[in-house]
């Protein structure tokens, strides 16, 4: 957006625009694997307050109907996900948080901070082995398993939401970087035939 | 290298910070020579040592570490957190 010399600042507030992390960058079809932008909704990083992990759970799951995630692990609900996101830190996924857990956790409100996409596809894991230091074929990293780990030098959140489906975030910043590190993968992959 | 994150599990060297070695912590009002031996005096053993790793592109946990020098084998490793209290 350019501000039009002279303009009230009013009409020029009007032309503004959201644009998603990935705009332009994405939907992507290679091999048999689809990489595909996920529309977050908001995003809010839950860390509870020293001793009230369980009052927490118990609000989250009453709310949300999801409890505080154990680590490498995440809650899928209608309309909404929680996924543990590191030590003492759950992510909650497309609704804002309930008012009702603001006394026992610290609510920060992250949305447009993270790249969220999807990959998709028979054998996704092979594409992300390129990538990624750890084990996530199916028989060891299962549906509704989810980690924070390093993707090409990138701090990620990796969760296998389906079959064959891995969400992967990353900063909003590197956005373009991921794009470019998994279609470099996927075509290297798909290469090999 | 592997070191197994209390919260993550296995996880490849690359995955931390060596954040220096795990020591007490001095009394804030001790003596000059006692906080010089704390930032600079290290005894530098060929064999196991206490050292402070944060499992930085994994879930941000700083963790004490029992490493062998000589050998890189991974002895003990607890949060930082519980080491502490
Ligand atoms: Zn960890």
């Amino acid at each position: 957006m350019t501000l039009r010399e002279g303009a009230p600042v009013a009409d020029a507030m009007m032309e503004l625009t959201e644009t998603s992390p990935c705009a332009g960058l994405l939907p992507l079809r290679i091999g048999g694997w689809a990489l595909e932008e996920v529309p977050p909704g908001a995003l809010t990083l839950i860390a509870p307050y020293k001793g009230q992990e369980q009052a927490l759970s118990a609000a989250l799951e009453a709310v949300h109907g999801m409890g505080f995630p154990a680590p490498n692990r995440s809650h899928a609900a209608r309309e909404a996900s929680l996924i543990w996101f590191g030590r003492a830190q759950a992510l909650l996924i497309g609704p804002p948080a309930a008012e009702d857990l603001a006394p026992l956790a610290a609510l920060t409100d992250v949305s447009d901070g993270w790249a969220m996409v999807r990959l998709e596809g028979a054998g996704a894991e092979d594409v992300l082995a390129r990538l990624v230091p750890l084990d996530l074929r199916p028989q060891v990293f299962e549906i509704g398993h989810s980690a924070r780990t390093e993707l090409k030098h990138m701090m990620a959140s990796i969760t296998k939401v389906e079959e064959n489906a891995f969400q992967i975030m990353v900063f909003r910043s590197l956005a373009r970087t991921l794009v470019h590190d998994l279609k470099r993968a996927m075509e290297a992959v798909a290469a090999r035939g | 290298m592997r070191i197994c994150c209390p919260l993550c599990g296995a996880r490849d060297r690359r995955e931390y910070s060596y954040r220096g070695a795990a020591l007490p912590l001095p009394d804030l009002a001790a003596d000059v020579e006692v906080w010089h031996a704390h930032v600079h005096l290290r005894q530098n053993p060929a064999g196991p040592l206490e050292e402070l790793w944060q499992h930085e592109m994994g879930c941000g946990a700083w963790l004490k570490v029992t490493r062998n020098t000589a050998t890189h084998e991974i002895l003990a490793v607890t949060l930082a957190e519980e080491a502490c209290a």
